[in-house]
């Protein structure tokens, strides 16, 4: 832990990062989490109901929340290609989704294909999905995925670690990533279907936003359970918190299980009201997605033609 | 004879295996032909109509690849289970359709039999409809009838049972799944039909079946771009151009019939199996 007092956590949190032992201190400092209150209101949210011009509205905010997704072994550079295409442009009319989401040997390709177009490419980087490896491994593989342009890296925090309580060692690991990244953007998966339990998952939070990552992620889409409403909840109250004590914005992206617009919208509803309404902007707040973004435009038409669209109408990824 | 309450029934639907209620909520009483209370049936919304759709499509890719000998026997089956039911359904048919008990009874007995009769169709229809083709070239050609997909069958509204039978089974016949909208003033053989569906071995989402107004319904399918085909059996006479024209599009199959309402007893022909099927022709190279 002696090199990261030398850098700056914010001077509210600064005593709180200075060693492991307070590092603990503050985590288990945190209040617990009322499992059965959030999932209540998640619920409660979760039935408030959408319409007309709004849910066009959301419908197109979602979309442009969206970070295409594709992290499979089978992926071809065809793929990844065709991909982008459809990021660029969903649909004549729609806005451009947020970002494309690949593996780092993918990014070169990717970058190619959306560079003028404001998509952003994000690479899921450090041994992805188990985060299972060494940091010199794990420093590399960002460093090539940052090398070959990538805007967003994706890290995944190590599992075990936090769970046998060596959150000095997370930190560590989290800071580090953030060094090699530079300017890109950092998102820290949480992997919160491993984590267990909503207190686990708030220490977790906290601890990616102390050492300094920019975006905190669910899920890799690896685990199920994924992106569930009360677990993103309690990752939005993060933020919410962190803006409140230090002013700065840090952004939630759940990932992995949402695949209707319905679902969408009810995040999009619980980002309005658990973190607030500046949050509902694609630099905060987005959707680790790949079927979600078919649903999105057959509702949107849907929406805008009067009659219910169906899968023929999209492109089939 | 001590009184007993009796038990009023309030149906649910049948959409994708399970039977959900509206998502509406609503209900609407069902009443006997001489407007005598019989239960309440559920009356379903353009929601549910949405989520039939989205069960019937999900189902599809299980029922069309399936082996035609295997829908034959699970068809086959369902005829089994009908027979069993036979009394409740002659009690439903004779009450809703107000005929004598020995009228309704040869109803449902033809109705078991037509259920039989497309059961046996579902393996033998592709040599019927498909062909070798003889072509000028060296090429093997031949095509084969493959299922439509889903398809919206706005039920009769007389002949609650044996109608619904002789436009659901040519469906289920080809491979192809069903949302139903049944007789709307005569739903109950149709709701009895959804149990005995549940509890053979047909594979949920198959069948659907939505009980309410057809007139509300039947809009919706009509111009939903997931549906391949739209039985307008059970229309409104005032619908009828209407829903023709929606259904044109999203280039539906349109099955048109008589506004008066056929004999259903006569003997099918399999005019229905072939509207629910689409021809696919391959070209094959031959030798060289």
């Amino acid at each position: 832990m002696a090199e990261t007092t030398t850098r700056e956590s914010p001077p509210e949190f600064a005593d709180a990062a200075r060693d492991e032992a307070s590092l603990r201190r503050f985590l288990h400092g945190l209040p617990g989490v009322d499992a059965v209150g959030v999932e209540q209101r998640s619920a409660g949210l979760a039935t408030r109901s959408i319409k007309k011009d709004s849910k066009l509205w959301a419908i197109d905010l979602a979309i442009s929340m969206v970070d295409l997704t594709t992290l499979e072994g089978s992926d071809t550079p065809g793929k990844v290609r065709s991909l982008c295409a459809k990021a660029r442009r969903p649909e004549p009319g729609v806005p451009s989704v947020a970002a494309v989401c690949v593996y780092p040997d993918m990014v070169a390709t990717a970058v190619e294909e959306v560079r003028g177009s404001g998509v952003g490419v994000a690479s899921v980087a450090t041994a992805f999905p188990s985060g299972r490896s060494s940091l010199r491994i794990k420093v590399a593989d960002t460093e090539l995925a940052v090398e070959a342009g990538a805007t967003e890296i994706d890290m995944v925090i190590d599992r075990g670690a936090f769970l046998s309580g060596r959150y000095g060692k997370v930190f560590d690991e989290i800071r580090t990533i953030k060094a090699a990244c530079g300017n890109t953007h950092l998102k820290v998966i949480l992997e919160t279907g491993e984590l267990a339990t909503y207190d686990n998952v708030r220490r977790a939070s906290w601890l990616a936003l102390l050492a300094g990552g920019d975006f905190i992620k669910t899920s890799t889409g690896k685990v199920s359970p994924a992106a569930t409403l009360p677990v993103t909840n309690v990752m939005l109250q993060a933020v919410h918190d962190w803006h409140a004590a230090t002013g700065e914005l840090r952004g939630v992206k759940p990932a992995g299980g949402i695949r209707t617009t319905k679902d969408a919208i009810r995040h999009l509803v619980a980002v309005h009201e658990v973190a607030g309404e500046q949050w509902l902007d694609p630099h905060l707040f987005r959707f680790g997605a790949s079927s979600l973004l078919n649903d999105l435009l057959m509702q949107r038409r849907t929406q805008l033609e009067g009659h219910y669209s169906g899968p023929d109408y999209v492109t089939v990824d | 004879m001590s009184d007993r309450v009796t038990v009023s029934k309030t149906y649910k639907l049948y959409l994708g295996g399970a039977f959900p209620r509206s998502e509406s909520g609503r209900t609407y009483p069902v009443t006997d032909s001489r407007g005598k209370f019989l239960a309440n049936a559920a009356q379903a919304s353009r929601k549910d109509a949405r989520d039939a759709v989205v069960a019937a499509r999900s189902a599809f890719g299980k029922w069309s690849g399936a082996t035609a000998y295997n829908r034959g026997q699970v068809l086959y089956r369902v005829a089994e289970v009908l027979e069993g039911r036979r009394d409740q359904f002659t009690a439903e048919v004779a009450a809703g359709e107000g005929v004598p008990t020995k009228r309704a009874q040869s109803l449902v007995d033809a109705a078991i039999d037509r259920w039989v009769w497309y059961a046996g169709w579902t393996d033998k229809i592709a040599t019927v409809l498909g062909a070798a083709n003889p072509v000028a070239g060296p090429y093997f050609s031949f095509s084969v009838p493959e299922p439509t997909g889903v398809v919206a069958v706005l039920a009769p509204q007389q002949s609650s049972l044996l109608g619904l039978v002789s436009v659901l089974a040519p469906v289920l016949a080809v491979g192809s799944t069903a949302v139903v909208v049944t007789s709307q003033e005569r739903p109950l053989p149709a709701i009895t039909l959804s149990e005995v569906l549940a509890t053979s071995d047909v594979p949920g989402g198959v069948v659907n079946l939505l009980t309410g107004h057809t007139a509300e319904l039947a809009p919706w399918l009509a111009s939903h771009a997931d549906v391949n085909a739209l039985d307008l059996g059970g229309a409104p006479a005032e619908l009828r151009t209407d829903l023709e024209r929606s259904a044109a599009g999203t280039v539906k199959r349109v099955l048109r019939n008589p506004a008066a309402e056929p004999d259903w007893t006569n003997r099918p022909d399999i005019s229905r199996l072939r509207a629910y099927v689409e021809t696919k022709t391959v070209w094959h190279p031959m030798g060289v």
